[in-house]
Parts: C-alpha cells; sequence; structure tokens
C-alpha cells in the first residue's frame, strides 16, 4: 500500500451562516480503500464529499489530496477560500464526481461529453481521448449509445455515461454524492453494478449512499456521519452487524 | 429535406398557398408593374443596406449584449448597475426617439470640434448611415442584453458544477458549457428578435439612410403609384423573414434538449 493517503481529511468544519455543517470530521482513504459515508439527511455527508474537490470551501481544517495539502486562505466574511486556483483546477482533474442528478452537458453527445475533459483540460490529442472514450463507454456498457444526446438515455444511463465521463481521466480517485438518489428503483441496479466492478477493480472511491445494502457489499470501511460529526466507523461487519451507537441501531433499523 | 417538405404539403397549406399564387397572378395581370425594370439597381442598393444594417446590427449587438448580460449576472456592483441602467433606459425609450438623438444630436455635435471635422473619421461621421447602424446596434445590444442574462442564470448549476469538478478554469467553463448552453436556450427568443431588427431596420429611412424602404418611398413619390411599390415591400420583407426563421430554425435544431 502506498504510504501517501489518497484523501487524507483532518479536522474539517464547515459553517454555512449560523449552521455549523460539519464540526471536526478526519477521515483518510488509502489507494484502494473504498469508503461508504452513511447518515440521515442533514448530517453532513454531502458537504464532506464536496470540500474533498472544493467545490465547497471549508471553514477551517486540512484536505491533502495524494499528499499534497490545498493551499488556503482566510477568506472575506471568515472561513477559507482556496488560495491558488490552478492548484484545485488541477487536483480536482485528478478527482471524478458523480453527482445525484448525473449534470451531464445536454448540448453534448454522451462521446463528446466524454472527452470533454481529456481534450480541453488535460490536453489530450483528439484521437487518443476518443479511443479511451469508446473503451469507457464500453465499460459501463453504453458503447451503442455514444453518438446520443443525454437527453434520449434513461436516467441509469445518463448516470453510467456520467461515470464513464469521470473513468476517462483515470482519476485517483472517485466521489460519488447520492448516484442513485435521483433513479426509478428498477434503475438502481444496473448503475450499482458499474460502481461494483470498479471498486472490485481497486478503484479509491468515497461513496455517499443510501443503499445499505450496497455499502455493507462493496464498502471496506464505513463510516456513520451524525449531526456533523462521525459517530462510528469500521468495517461494514462492525457497522451493520453490531452497531454500538444508539442512534446508529435506530438508523439502521429505520433504513433497512 | 423531407421533415421540412411534409408539413407543407398538408391541405390547408396547400390551399393557402393556391390563394397566394391567385392573389400573385391577379396583381400581375391587373397592376402597373412597368416603372419595375429601370429602378432594380436601386431597389438592390436598398436591399444591400437593408441587409447591412441588419447583420451589422445584430453581430455587433450581440457582441455587445454579451459583457451585458454578464456585468448583470455576476459583475461587481458598479458594472451591475451600469448595465441594468444602459438595460433599461434604451429599452424604455423608443428606437426612433434615439435614432433622432444619435444622429440630430450626435451628429450636430461632432460637426462643431475642428478636430473631428479634420479626422480620418469625418468622411464617415458626416454621413448618415454610422448613426443608423449606432441606434440600431445599441438597441439590439440592450434588448439581447436582457434575454442573454435571462439564458445565463437559466442553465443548470449543476451543470456548470460538473465542468468546475473535471477541472475546468472559468474561462473553460464558460466557453465550453454556459456560453453554448444559454445560447442554445436563448435562440428560441434571439431568432424573434432578429425578426423584429429586420422589421426596425425602415426607421433608418427617416434619418436619409437609403435603405429599401427609402427607395420605396422615392419610387413612389416619381411614379405617384401607392401600392405597387408597398406590395413590393411586402414580398421582400416576407420573404427575408421566412428565411431567417428556416435558418434559425434549423440551427435550433441541430442540438435536441428538453429545456
Amino acid at each position: 500500500m502506498d504510504d501517501k493517503p489518497a484523501i487524507r481529511i483532518r479536522d474539517l468544519h464547515k459553517r454555512f451562516g449560523d449552521l455549523e455543517v460539519l464540526k471536526g470530521v478526519s477521515l483518510t482513504a488509502h489507494p484502494g480503500d473504498v469508503i461508504a459515508i452513511i447518515g440521515g439527511s442533514g448530517s453532513g455527508k454531502s458537504t464532506l464529499l464536496r470540500c474533498i474537490n472544493m467545490l465547497e470551501h471549508p471553514t477551517s481544517g486540512q484536505i491533502a489530496i495524494q499528499g499534497e495539502g490545498y493551499r488556503m486562505r482566510p477568506a472575506r466574511g471568515g472561513g477559507l477560500e482556496p488560495a491558488d486556483r490552478k492548484q484545485v483546477q488541477r487536483i480536482r482533474a485528478q478527482l471524478g464526481m458523480v453527482f445525484q442528478n448525473f449534470n451531464l452537458w445536454p448540448h453534448r453527445t454522451v462521446l463528446e461529453n466524454v472527452t470533454e475533459a481529456p481534450i480541453h483540460v488535460l490536453g489530450q490529442p483528439r484521437a487518443q481521448a476518443i479511443d479511451r472514450a469508446r473503451q469507457v463507454l464500453a465499460r459501463v456498457g453504453l458503447a451503442e449509445k455514444a453518438d446520443t444526446h443525454p437527453i434520449h438515455l434513461s436516467g441509469g444511463q445518463q448516470q453510467r455515461a456520467a461515470i464513464a465521463r469521470v473513468l476517462a481521466v483515470d482519476p485517483l480517485a472517485m466521489l460519488f454524492d447520492e448516484p442513485t438518489s435521483a433513479l426509478d428503483p428498477e434503475l438502481v441496479g444496473e448503475v450499482l453494478g458499474v460502481i461494483r466492478d470498479l471498486a472490485r477493480e481497486g478503484r479509491t472511491m468515497i461513496l455517499v449512499t443510501h443503499e445499505m445494502a450496497f455499502a455493507r457489499d462493496v464498502a471496506n470501511r464505513v463510516i456513520y456521519l451524525r449531526d456533523g460529526r462521525i459517530e462510528e466507523e469500521g468495517t461494514p461487519e462492525q457497522l451493520f452487524g453490531d452497531p454500538q451507537s444508539p442512534h446508529l441501531k435506530q438508523f439502521i433499523r429505520s433504513v433497512m | 429535406m423531407r421533415n421540412i417538405l411534409t408539413p407543407m404539403m398538408m391541405p390547408h397549406r396547400l390551399i393557402m398557398a393556391a390563394l397566394a399564387l391567385a392573389g400573385l397572378t391577379a396583381m400581375a395581370l391587373t397592376m402597373q408593374w412597368d416603372w419595375l425594370p429601370a429602378n432594380l439597381p436601386r431597389l438592390w442598393d436598398g436591399l444591400l443596406m437593408t441587409l447591412a444594417m441588419l447583420a451589422g446590427s445584430v453581430v455587433v449587438g450581440f457582441a455587445l449584449a454579451l459583457p451585458l448580460a454578464l456585468f448583470q449576472v455576476m459583475g461587481p456592483a458598479p458594472l451591475r448597475w451600469l448595465s441594468l441602467g444602459f438595460c433599461t433606459v434604451i429599452r424604455g425609450t423608443p428606437l426612433l426617439l434615439q435614432l433622432w438623438l444619435f444622429y440630430f444630436g450626435l451628429g450636430a455635435l461632432f460637426a462643431q470640434f475642428p478636430e473631428i471635422r479634420d479626422s480620418w473619421a469625418w468622411p464617415y461621421l458626416r454621413q448618415a448611415w454610422p448613426y443608423g447602424f449606432l441606434a440600431l446596434t445599441v438597441s439590439f445590444a440592450a434588448y439581447q442584453g436582457e434575454v442573454m442574462r435571462g439564458a445565463f442564470t437559466g442553465v443548470p448549476h449543476g451543470e456548470l458544477e460538473a465542468a468546475r469538478a473535471v477541472g475546468m478554469s472559468p474561462w473553460l467553463v464558460f466557453r465550453r458549457v454556459w456560453f453554448p448552453r444559454a445560447l442554445h436556450r436563448a435562440l428560441p427568443t434571439l431568432a424573434g428578435e432578429i425578426i423584429l431588427q429586420l422589421k426596425s431596420t425602415p426607421l433608418v429611412a427617416t434619418i436619409t439612410v437609403t435603405d429599401l424602404y427609402a427607395v420605396i418611398t422615392r419610387i413612389r413619390q416619381t411614379t405617384l403609384l401607392t401600392y405597387e411599390p408597398l406590395l413590393l415591400l411586402v414580398a421582400v420583407y416576407l420573404c427575408l423573414s421566412g428565411i431567417l426563421i428556416l435558418a434559425l430554425r434549423w440551427l435550433e435544431n441541430r442540438v435536441p434538449t428538453q429545456r
């Protein structure tokens, strides 16, 4: 195992106005880790995930990606903001984020969605990017849909295309923000199947999810977030088989 | 071609086409058109002037509309208020008034300064068309600034976030996602505005720019005919609108989107 953790978060706080959403969260993901973050709504799961690629700016705390800490400076009106935009862009290009609402770009075809970052952010030659895009699209079962526009795809297909878009840059770590929450129940399986395969491949992932059975199945570590703090963490067997915290016990009962 | 032609073959369309054809035939046979051949060169020049006014003001006006829209969406407060003020004043006053203010106001003002009279620009500034062009451009910019402001704010936030999340710089986000998405959303409105702009161009005839409308007016004065030149004018504007509508619709249909 690499001695540099893929993602290291130390004492992260995030405040929206008077509301403190994260109250000191520390977390380390080593290469190959699949970490599932669970918790009720408003527990700060998504905010935590969005701080990792600076879509949200933490109020205090440190975040380092593969040993490289974001350089931050005090922001106007309190909290922190990135001091070096170029650094943020460079780190973001190595992290792949999959959103709840897919967020594909509807004015481009599926293939163009996938080649966008490799060509325009990483500066890869077009032919090479297209080759790679066709590979990852085949990998998520969308080889046939390369030249269609996203609106002609089902929700499950759109989310798989979004996963392909992330895979195209061969990310250091993948961040999933409730990837199946916006899907019709019958489409959840195909997306979870793709994520499961990627997890087995040894990709580093942090997953915010409501799919407990799935978290138990693919994650090697589960974190239960409650009210902005990590209330309990451990292997899936520990958390789901023998939960300690009364809140977690109740949470598991309510969702499973 | 098929999907353009098929709707044109609907029965009601065929009947309307037949009526139009009958009307045209009646006009050609019963009305007086002998002035037409001799005036064709002047009409052609007038048409070119109309098209130049339209194309120039649409292109330059749209280029000005982008900063106007962006300042209102995300500019610092002074620029935001300035853009908002500009759009409000221009949209709140008649184009004819602006045209006359530019031509009779600015034009007269320029003439008072020897520096301007002696400069390279004077041969242009003493003509009428720069003021017509200016007024049309400013007006188009103000209306389109408003349209694009709405289009920019209407692009779903998540699509921009996805662009940032793959490591795009703010400029790249704008160029690759925000602007093309906003433009596509604005296209139907923009198409209508371009047609409206075409129909605003005859106003420049009031400041002696010889566009198509001015040429027709002169023909009416010399031939003492009332209807024939005006009917020709109707036909030309209709054709221009039709061509513009088809071209813009084709552009819209190139990208299928739900919004």
